[in-house]
């Protein structure tokens, strides 16, 4: 399994979002003026900052000349997973449907949330069980979700009740696009993989990835046993 | 050609900094106070109107979330 992490100027969370690939698979950094996806099974766009999120968030970077690769990509069935900045970021290049909108309460927050698994039948949460809750943190000022006639299948997470903090529309963490390839969410499965930061819950989301993609790679074999 | 591109949340969606400051006002001694909205100013040359339209649609306002107007400074 080959991730292929974006790094736009900006970007944060790319290190980390490489670290938790790494657990699972390969993963090779991918530069935002780069058109080459260098033949990755799956792509993560990362939290952060991307382009200073100068005018909007994720708004400069969706023109980035590797986004149209991207772009070409998702649309073709490859996976992309976006998280925070990443989301925003997918969801300003219409692959995922809505806009991220600044927090109720104009804050920005970090903290730990328990979020639901509204859908285990996706390539991002496979291995999750209906209902399951998953322990992660969260970290944003922009991530009040606001999408009008949503199809509710698309939701794929929400914020466990009393959990969600930003004013997110149905408590929604988390969508997939129609065809289930393209998944966004807030909160950030790549700081929760490994047991000496509190929890390795999201570790799932990227196995559930290399299980969709049912691509081995050198870490694959060792996975299980991570959790 | 001056243009200038006025930005600001749709209606009906929460707009948190129109209402941090609409509380704030009042507490100033400014009463009869409503319906603040904060957006965003973008000013710009360019070729015509209809190209700064397209800037809008494109890039300047997330269409979803946002209103934009353009006028002629």
């Amino acid at each position: 399994m080959k991730f292929g992490v974006l790094q736009f100027p900006g970007s944060c969370d790319d290190r980390d979002a490489q670290l938790a690939c790494a657990r699972v698979g390969e993963a090779v950094m991918l530069w935002h003026g780069d058109r080459d996806l260098q033949g990755v099974d799956a792509v993560v766009v990362p939290g952060g900052f991307s382009y200073g999120d100068y005018l909007r968030a994720g708004a400069i970077a969706r023109f980035s000349p590797i986004m149209e690769s991207v772009i070409a990509f998702a649309n073709d069935g490859g996976l992309v997973l976006g998280i925070c900045n990443g989301f925003q970021v997918l969801c300003e290049a219409h692959l995922l449907p809505g806009a991220l909108l600044p927090n109720t309460e104009l804050r920005f927050v970090c903290r730990q949330v328990e979020l639901e698994v509204v859908d285990a039948d996706t390539p991002f949460t496979n291995l999750c069980a209906p209902g399951e809750r998953l322990s992660i943190p969260a970290k944003h000022m922009t991530g009040r979700f606001h999408a009008p006639d949503l199809d509710p299948d698309l939701v794929v997470v929400r914020y466990a009740t009393g959990h969600c903090f930003n004013g997110s529309q149905d408590e929604i963490a988390g969508v997939r696009n129609a065809a289930g390839n393209v998944f966004g969410l807030m909160p950030h499965p790549e700081h929760a993989v490994d047991p000496l930061t509190g929890s390795v819950d999201g570790l799932r989301v990227f196995e559930s990835m290399a299980r969709a993609a049912g691509v081995t790679g050198p870490n694959t074999a060792a996975v299980s046993h991570t959790r | 050609m001056r243009v200038r591109v006025l930005i600001r949340p749709k209606a009906g969606i929460l707009d948190p900094q129109g209402k941090a400051v609409e509380r704030a006002l009042p507490a100033l001694g400014f009463g009869g106070v409503a319906n603040v909205h904060v957006g965003r100013l973008v000013e710009l040359d360019v070729a015509s109107l209809d190209e700064a339209e397209q800037m809008c649609e494109r890039l300047l306002a997330n269409t979803l979330i946002e209103d934009y107007e353009v006028q002629q400074a």
